[in-house]
């Protein structure tokens, strides 16, 4: 039996979705949206005092909702995301659902994930953790706040564990058979996180930790700082690699069309797993501490991984091209109108790919080594990562929402919702354009990003930066209506007419095209390619890194200065 | 003749070839602006 | 494993462009000096105060109108607070910090580095362009952060 046909069935794409395993799924989505809602309210007030419109309450700093931002969109909104839809692809795919145990590993996951997110929230609004979600070390939080993020990241190992067990019984009970697409992507998505976070784990469970409860003095603050970007970077690809999923599996039977190459993404995704996390370094080319030979070997590796979306890029027209074809398209650029515009599954995905363009360029320009100075710090870098994950993310998160919702309920996606979510989705790109654009032109004037309404004693540089700030005030209000809508329209997506067999929201699981050969077997040995891992990382981090703990910088102690 | 130019045309991915150029073109263009000014500065 | 024709193309021509865009900026870095940041040079961050050089922070002449400036970076401040350069100097920066982490650009340049407790980081600038540059803290350091900032006046 091939692969091809292991993988779901027309049938099995409209086939009822467990029950107890569907309260699994939304539950996860109910906390991303919500932690979306609140981070959409810090984030228009911080785009509003920074436009120099508005002033906060004198009892709400600025940098504390600019860490409630961060930690509820960056770190809450998409990993409860990505775990939600992980476990309902995994469920869908492989036998139906979940095994009893992998249901309470999600489940135990869960928990611990919220206690960690109350927890965390509760710090940043008490103003015990206003230490932005990067948490850069002298700035000391309540000790709280570490055991919060400890919550939720080992929440999600365990949570990463119920996949890899999932995806190992299927695997006994399907012997010889390549393992369903999303299943493979599900695991190497899993597995990037889990050897990722053993970075941020180790430098808050042995340096933040013991210093913020005063029983160790001082904090090396290169170590961590290195730890934290050695998570950093991979973390931005865990964001990524579920929206490529969407795009490698849902989106070809969303168009109507075929898989363009099984082996081909399964591939793309091996080479996410070797080069997304031996890259930390590009984060800290502007720092002291590193040799330049060391940033630039970083750099080098960084640019390997642009490989796997320079083929996804191709896979993608790929696609649209042939499915258009199929329908009969002609001439260059024909396929373009068969594509289904008017359906949000495929319109908001879409939408996400084709900013992906600017946002990439922008990301080789970040990662070129002395060329950083540039940008640096600067409202450049965050213009880039809401074009990246706030855009090309989101908006196919946002797009699988329209669904899956439906889809775990056996209820409908009705044309209304359809068309809701189409406006939805042009709301954000307008607002988008306007607050990531200005990001990135005034980023390159040298506005600083992280930075409060200010014109440094009216320096004619700070002056001139002014009219961008208001464009970004004024595309941050289209973006907060635009997380308004996106909210009630997944209140409406739980409250949807039920359907039946015709009716109901389908998970649009993709088959791969006739022509493309089978997948080789190779491709899934996965102790082959975390063993190249572990050299690679080693290679990357071995010197630079046992030099900071040789020959270590003074350390410091705690401040809070806020 | 006629049902192998159509054949061809269903197979052809010389739209997408010129798609993935065209964001080659792009990715180049804008790191040779921010070059060009980094070199200017 | 079957890849198409065009796609192959395609690969190496974009991995082609990645190698030219690492070329460029390798030879910039290692062959013709323009390396970011760097420097491994600890100091006790409690006694940046006096501790040589920054005991005495501002700039000292090393050569025919090349200077090495001496600066901290503090929340939330700049010391020295104003520092004139003559137009046309070569000024080798070395930046620390005594309390957390800061950022030192100045604004319309390349410097952009980071103040870590503990090193002090290096990068050299030559100043060709007149004018009343504007220097700021860009990595959030708490309450002040937004005042942090001051000018060097170059002439």
């Amino acid at each position: 039996m091939t692969a091809t046909v292991m993988q779901a069935s027309a049938a099995d794409n409209k086939r009822p979705f467990d029950g107890k395993d569907a309260k699994l799924v939304l539950a996860h989505l109910l906390v991303a949206f919500t932690a979306l809602l609140l981070g959409g309210v810090a984030g228009v007030l911080q785009g509003l005092v920074r436009g120099g419109m508005i002033e906060l309450p004198s009892e709400i700093g600025y940098y504390q909702i600019l860490t409630a931002h961060g930690v509820l969109m960056a770190l809450i909104f998409t990993t409860f995301f990505i775990i939600g839809f992980l476990y309902a692809g995994v469920s869908k795919t492989m036998g139906g659902k979940l095994l009893g145990v992998v249901s309470r590993m999600g489940w135990a996951g869960y928990v611990l994930m919220t206690v960690g997110t109350i927890l965390g929230t509760i710090m940043i609004l008490a103003n015990e953790a206003t230490v932005l979600y990067t948490f850069y070390a002298p700035l000391k939080a309540n000790p709280f706040f570490y055991i919060a993020l400890v919550f939720v990241v080992v929440g999600s190992w365990i949570s990463g564990y119920g996949i890899f067990t999932q995806y190992r019984y299927w695997r006994r009970t399907h012997k010889g058979s390549v393992s369903p697409l999303f299943g493979f992507m599900a695991v190497a998505t899993m597995l990037v996180w889990q050897i990722a976070t053993i970075g941020v784990a180790i430098t808050v469970l042995f340096q933040f930790i013991p210093w913020s409860f005063g029983w160790v003095e001082k904090i090396n603050i290169m170590i961590s700082r290195t730890l934290f970007w050695y998570f950093g970077h991979p973390l931005v690809y865990f964001w990524l690699m579920p929206a490529y999923m969407c795009w490698y599996i849902c989106i070809p039977k969303i168009i109507g069309g075929k898989i363009f190459s099984d082996s081909m993404a399964r591939l793309s995704f091996v080479l996410f797993i070797l080069f997304s996390i031996p890259v930390g370094f590009h984060h800290q080319l502007m720092e002291p501490g590193i040799a330049p030979v060391w940033k630039y070997i970083q750099v080098v590796l960084t640019f390997m991984v642009v490989i796997p979306s320079l083929m996804t890029a191709f896979a993608m027209f790929a696609t649209f091209e042939q499915t258009g074809r199929a329908k009969g398209a002609r001439g260059l650029f024909g396929w373009l109108k068969t594509l289904p515009w008017g359906d949000v599954r495929f319109f908001a995905p879409f939408m996400g790919m084709l900013v992906f363009i600017p946002a990439g360029a922008g990301g080789i320009i970040n990662a070129s080594n002395q060329m950083n100075a540039m940008v640096h710090n600067t409202l450049w870098v965050t213009g880039h990562f809401h074009l990246t994950v706030a855009t090309t993310v989101a908006l196919t998160f946002f797009g699988v929402a329209y669904w899956l919702i439906p889809h775990v309920l056996g209820k409908q996606l009705t044309p209304r919702m359809n068309r809701l979510g189409i406006i939805q989705t042009i709301i954000w790109l307008i607002g988008m354009f306007f607050m990531s654009g200005s990001m990135h032109t005034v980023g390159l004037f040298g506005s600083p990003r992280r930075t409060a309404y200010t014109t440094y004693g009216d320096h004619p540089d700070a002056v001139f930066w002014m009219p961008y700030h208001v464009a970004m005030a004024i595309g941050g209000t289209i973006l907060f209506i635009g997380v308004i809508l996106m909210f009630c329209n997944m209140i409406a997506l739980m409250r949807a007419p039920k359907g039946d067999e015709k009716t109901a929201a389908e998970f649009p699981i993709g088959e791969t095209a006739d022509a493309a050969e089978p997948t080789p077997k190779w491709i899934e040995r996965w102790g082959v390619w975390v063993g190249v891992l572990v050299v690679l990382i080693l290679f990357a981090y071995t010197v630079p890194f046992g030099d900071m703990l040789v020959n270590p910088a003074p350390g410091s102690k705690p401040w809070v200065t806020w | 003749m006629s049902r192998d130019r159509s054949d061809k045309e269903k197979d052809t991915l010389k739209g997408t070839f010129t798609s993935v150029m065209l964001l080659g073109g792009f990715i180049a263009l804008s790191w040779l602006g921010v070059f060009i000014l980094f070199i200017n500065r | 494993m079957h890849i198409h024709r065009l796609e192959k193309i395609w690969l190496a021509i974009g991995v082609a462009m990645l190698f030219v865009f690492l070329g460029v900026i390798g030879v910039g870095a290692f062959a013709m000096g323009m390396q970011p940041p760097t420097g491994h040079h600890t100091i006790d961050p409690e006694k940046v105060s006096e501790t040589y050089p920054f005991n005495n922070p501002g700039l000292e002449q090393v050569g025919e109108n090349e200077y090495n400036a001496y600066m901290i970076a503090y929340a939330f401040g700049f010391k020295p607070a104003k520092m004139e350069v003559p137009l046309g100097a070569k000024v080798h920066f070395q930046v620390t910090s005594p309390d957390v982490v800061h950022g030192f650009q100045i604004t319309g340049t390349t410097v952009n580095l980071m103040a870590v407790p503990g090193e002090v980081n290096h990068y050299t600038y030559t100043f060709d362009k007149p004018g009343e540059y504007l220097v700021l803290c860009n990595e959030y350091c708490g309450a002040g952060h937004e005042f942090m900032a001051t000018t060097i006046i170059v002439k």
